[in-house]
């Protein structure tokens, strides 16, 4: 079944919930923005630009909440039925998990901002801009599959989560044998790490709102089941 | 190994398992058997190919837009439509495995056993009691203690008894909208029908009246199956186990009442129940 949130016989319910659609997109549109920043800061070691990004972070929660007010709004007065209200609870899902993506960008600048300023510069950052660009790629998808209802996408972005994982560990083993190496880096390893678990809590955000968009189209709970299994659920017709 | 019941405050978290809430249609007990069955009024045909299983003992609604066919297709249920000049009617009903339409049953036997209750409250112009009385009246001369432990009991199942058990001998005619339609329902579950059909029974009563009739269905599913029609997609959702949708005389989707309102099968019924242009 297409979804279609359109067509409505009430116009203004059609425009309700169009306005929560471009609302979570903007919304989404502002944390990638944030991520983005807040991983160039970490790179560049560009303690202003970090700043900004932890200045920024109200925006993001601020519309968590005027969203989640909308939908309640929605539930209350037009009582959503089937794909209408499949939307409603996976905007409302959607919604806290971005603004949890919002609070890890927040520490990747925090961590930026304090690399930035310490004394013993330049670690490895290829690692961890590899993995900042993948789970923003994760971000930009999830969301796109959320703009365009598209399932097929959603499941794609469950697979690159596994990938991250990955590279998360990798990381770990490096950073931890910096430390073996040399015990005077353990305490900006340490902020690097943190960052590091900061991207890889991003790349499973990312993955919990892939889980909404499958919810949404195919009316499935895909949460907490195998990715053969997810994706046998995604392809099949009902 | 003591179990602890303290994690989860005594609750049984098994309970909340989704295999253990979902309904299933397949696992019901078949209460009234609808196999193609076929309706005209006439030349023109009202309900097409019908089959279907109302499991017993409960609720399920019948909703779709006017003239789909769903008073129709309940009205069959008690045979109404015998009433109506020009109805044919092609194809099988069964209640508990009878056939409802064969040529040896005894319909007003039929109607005791399935009773229905319409969109207008009708009471008869007589007193609160005399109405829930009639049906037993009809059946022989009971005696009035009897008599009284009947009328009291079915005023209790219909939750009426409480407002009208100090004027039992006032006429029916002076209760309000919602309680002439519970005295209908007591007047009705009286004479113990297996089969309850309502027919709108809310549409003509204020929000808290329909609260109590909606109330008094969930009571009521214990001991009676209860099919009702419904205009009201909400109401159909709060009080029903099992919903079917129909559209211009077909069956269009049966199925447990969570899942249709979360995500119906049919595009068609995912159009109607969300308010969309089909």
């Amino acid at each position: 079944m297409s979804m279609n949130i359109g067509q409505h016989i009430s116009q203004q319910f059609n425009e309700e919930l169009e306005a929560i659609r471009n609302h979570v997109m903007a919304m989404g549109g502002l944390v990638e923005q944030q991520l983005t920043d807040a991983i160039t800061a970490l790179v560049d070691a560009n303690a202003e630009l970090g700043e900004r990004v932890i200045q920024n972070d109200h925006k993001v929660n601020g519309l968590e909440v005027n969203i989640d007010e909308e939908c309640s709004r929605v539930l209350a007065r037009r009582q959503p039925a089937a794909g209408d209200l499949r939307l409603i609870v996976a905007v409302i899902k959607t919604i806290t998990d971005l603004e949890r993506i919002g609070d890890q960008a927040e520490r990747v600048g925090r961590m930026a901002v304090r690399l930035a300023d310490a004394e013993m510069k330049q670690s490895n950052y290829v690692e961890l801009q590899h993995m900042g660009n993948h789970v923003r790629e994760m971000l930009h998808d999830a969301l796109d599959a959320f703009a365009r209802m598209d399932a097929e996408a959603a499941l794609a972005v469950a697979h690159e989560d596994v990938k991250v994982d990955r590279e998360y560990e990798s990381i770990m083993r490096q950073l931890m044998t910096y430390m073996m190496e040399d015990p005077r880096t353990i305490s900006r390893v340490l902020d690097e790490m943190w960052a590091a678990r900061a991207l890889e809590r991003i790349g499973d955000h990312a993955g919990n709102i892939a889980e909404y968009v499958i919810y949404l189209v195919k009316g499935k709970d895909v949460r907490h089941v195998t990715l053969e299994q997810m994706e046998e659920e995604v392809r099949s017709e009902r | 190994m003591t179990e602890s019941t303290a994690p989860t405050h005594g609750f049984d978290i098994s309970a909340m398992d989704r295999d253990a809430r979902q309904l299933r249609l397949a696992d019901e007990t078949v209460c009234l058997e609808v196999s193609d069955l076929n309706l005209y009024y006439g030349e023109k045909q009202a309900l097409n190919n019908i089959n279907m299983r109302i499991p017993k003992q409960r609720v399920s609604a019948f909703i779709g837009p006017s003239g789909c066919g769903k008073s129709t297709l309940l009205r069959c249920f008690n045979r109404m439509n015998d009433l109506v000049d020009g109805v044919r009617i092609e194809g099988k009903i069964e209640i508990d495995g009878e056939d409802m339409y064969g040529p040896h049953v005894n319909v007003a036997e039929l109607r005791r056993r399935i009773g229905m209750v319409f969109q207008k409250p009708n009471p008869f112009p007589k007193s609160i009691y005399e109405n829930v009385a009639y049906g037993l009246r009809l059946q022989g001369n009971p005696g009035k203690r009897e008599l009284d432990e009947v009328v009291e009991k079915a005023l209790r199942g219909a939750a009426l008894w409480d407002e009208v058990k100090d004027r039992l001998h006032d006429s029916a005619l002076g209760l309000s909208g919602g309680q002439q339609q519970r005295l209908v329902i007591a007047r009705s579950i009286a004479i113990e029908p297996e089969v309850l059909l309502l027919d709108e029974p809310a549409s003509a009563l204020d929000p808290i009246s329909t609260l109590k009739i909606e109330e008094l269905i969930y009571e009521l599913k214990d001991q009676y199956t209860i099919v009702i029609v419904t205009h009201n997609m909400q109401q159909a959702a709060r009080v029903s186990d099992y919903t079917a949708f129909m559209f211009m005389g077909d069956l269009v989707e049966f199925g447990d009442t969570d899942t249709l309102f979360t995500n119906p099968r049919k595009k068609q019924t995912e159009d109607y129940i969300t308010g969309r242009y089909g």
